[in-house]
């Protein structure tokens, strides 16, 4: 039974993820300019080594070929070479993986605690000062640019105080590019968690728990955060997955290397291959992280089993 | 905005829907400090031509990146351009684009949404099909991929980010629709003959209004923050526009010696985003049945 719904699920997925793949693939047909002519980036070429170049691509076959070829790569892993570096993309994004993971992490663990507490906070006694504050800040945080609020923290942390350095690389420099990545999250998880808490607490085993004369803290701890947490999870897992694609602002900002970075130099250099690989994976890991979610749910909590929406 | 027009006065003698709407809503204070805001960068931004004290691209040789003053109210920037005219001009730029593209987002998104939940069946099944991969793409890569093939631009980022928000709004629509369609006088309008185009237009759609605002007004923060941030990025608007997420990104450079080439554009956006958040979290509790007790 269980094991019935959990392959359900896994199998539900392949459709969505393939035709991910076939939306890139056509959307990217639409790119205009020939690909060789982009590929040679400005150099001058005679037009047989640009015919061989196009037949070596296969850009000469039936569209449905090479769409074929497309996804069979893909399903192997093989993204084709980049325009500009000549490299593998596969190669390049492994590569390029740690930095983005390091900031995802770092973002939000600050997310986690400071939304968490904030939500907490604001929804043990709603409509009291304590809620109407946190929320005000939540709100804040949602509104921040963080691209904006990212330059206010070097300027003030790195360039007038001088506490941290505002480029480089190691621990030092991953705190501000935290926080600012932090920030965003906090305040949609605050809002998130309060609603979530004021709906628990308005639950009868929470009432059954103060009644018995538990202490505030331990229903808070022991009964109320667990049930709480589920919608939380949520919004943080699709965070996470879209931060693993790298948080193409923030590392903008501190001009940090990683995914997002690669993004966007990708498109501004017309480099074909590294974008359709680096949205490929974007979404593949996106897709796949909220399964991850949807299933850890249905194997804790049998109650939710969400169906596929029909 | 059809809420406004009802008067509090007529309201308290048969409080109508609308009426009370409007009480509730007057009874947050955050949300009369973003309406406060929101006129102010309305009216700024129509006015601008009139009360900037400068052209937004007069360049100047003499005062390069100037802190601020009385003449220059937010400073200069590197080309002596006054960063106040420029970010004033920039409320143009910002609210009309945002605008444009929840526009784009609410009608191809609320169509999309209400026609396959109408018609059920197999068109149903692939039309939430369809949502679901769309669905499956982080929304600031589906605007970046979109950049990608239609170039780069402050319209055509409008377009990606209106298009990358699609998805949204025809997911919620259809849901809504899915119980809407279920009353009875739906069925009783298919009993008098009307058709699918005229339930849609006439009965589903004005019926899904309260639905439709409180999305549009909640995706306007992040459709204007969307369309900046790809401005920042550098795959919006192109230098002179006086966009604010690009004047962020040409002052990143200067940040160390005329911060204010940062700060004002920055702070602008800010208030303006947040200024149609917090109407717009008002808006969303009051047409809400939902949250309606809670208040």
């Amino acid at each position: 039974m269980q094991w019935a719904w959990l392959a359900r699920r896994l199998v539900g997925a392949v459709p969505t993820i393939l035709l991910t793949w076939t939306i890139v693939f056509s959307v990217l047909q639409f790119i205009p300019g020939d690909p060789v002519i982009l590929m040679l980036q400005g150099n001058p070429a005679s037009e047989e080594v640009m015919t061989n170049e196009r037949h070596r691509l296969g850009l000469d076959r039936p569209i449905i070929a090479q769409y074929a070829s497309f996804m069979w790569n893909v399903a192997r892993g093989d993204l084709g070479r980049s325009f500009r570096t000549r490299q593998p993309v596969t190669a390049m994004i492994l590569e390029q993986m740690p930095h983005s993971l390091e900031l995802a992490l770092g973002g939000l663990l600050i997310g986690i605690l400071l939304g968490t507490a904030m939500g907490v906070f604001a929804g043990m006694r709603p409509s009291g000062w304590a809620d109407t504050g946190a929320m005000t800040v939540a709100l804040i945080g949602l509104s921040l640019p963080s691209f904006w609020i990212g330059m206010l923290l070097i300027h003030v942390f790195g360039i007038m105080l001088g506490w941290v350095p505002i480029l480089g690389r190691g621990f030092d420099a991953l705190i501000l590019p935290s926080i600012t990545v932090g920030l965003f999250l906090a305040g949609g998880l605050a809002r998130l968690v309060r609603s979530s808490i004021i709906e628990v607490m308005g639950q009868d085993y929470v009432r059954t728990a103060r009644a018995k004369g538990l202490p505030m803290v331990k229903i808070i701890g022991k009964h109320v955060l667990r049930n709480a947490m589920i919608p939380p999870i949520t919004l943080l897992g699709i965070q996470f997955a879209v931060l693993i694609g790298g948080a193409v602002v923030t590392e903008r900002v501190f001009a940090r290397p990683g995914l997002g970075t690669m993004l966007i130099e990708s498109v501004l250099t017309k480099d074909i291959p590294l974008v359709q690989a680096l949205v490929v994976y974007t979404t593949t890991v996106y897709i796949l992280i909220n399964l991850a979610i949807d299933l850890l749910y249905g194997l804790i909590d049998p109650r939710i089993r969400p169906e596929p929406s029909r | 905005m059809s809420v406004a027009t009802t008067s509090p006065a007529a309201a308290s003698v048969r409080p109508s829907p609308l009426g009370l709407a409007w009480r509730r809503w007057k009874r947050g204070p955050g949300a009369v400090i973003g309406a406060t805001i929101l006129v102010i960068m309305i009216v700024g931004a129509i006015l601008s031509p009139w009360i900037a004290p400068f052209d937004w691209n007069e360049t100047r040789v003499g005062p390069r990146l100037v802190a601020p003053s009385a003449e220059f109210l937010f400073g200069t920037d590197l080309y002596g351009r006054d960063i106040f005219s420029r970010v004033l001009y920039g409320a143009r730029i910002s609210l009309s684009v945002g605008v444009a593209t929840v526009a784009i987002a609410l009608v191809f998104g609320s169509l999309f949404g209400v026609t396959i939940a109408y018609l059920g069946g197999r068109v149903e099944a692939l039309g939430s099909r369809a949502i679901d991969v769309m669905l499956g793409f982080p929304p600031i890569v589906l605007a970046i991929l979109i950049v990608a093939v239609l170039g780069v631009g402050i319209w055509t980022a409008a377009l990606a980010v209106g298009i990358a928000g699609i998805p949204r709004f025809a997911r919620v629509v259809r849901g809504a629709t899915l119980s809407l369609k279920e009353q009875l006088f739906i069925d009783a309008a298919r009993a008098l003959g009307a058709g699918s185009r005229r339930i849609i237009g006439r009965h589903l759609l004005p019926n899904l209004t309260p639905v439709l605002i409180v999305l549009a007004s909640l995706d306007l923060g992040s459709a204007i923050l969307s369309t900046a941030t790809l401005s920042f990025l550098g795959l919006g608007a192109q230098p002179p526009t006086p966009e604010w997420g690009a004047m962020l990104n040409a002052g990143r450079e200067f940040m160390r010696y005329a911060p204010w080439t940062m700060i004002f554009p920055g702070l602008a956006l800010f208030l303006a985003v947040m200024a149609v958040n917090l109407v717009g979290d008002r808006l969303s509790q009051v047409l809400d049945p939902k949250q309606r007790g809670r208040l």
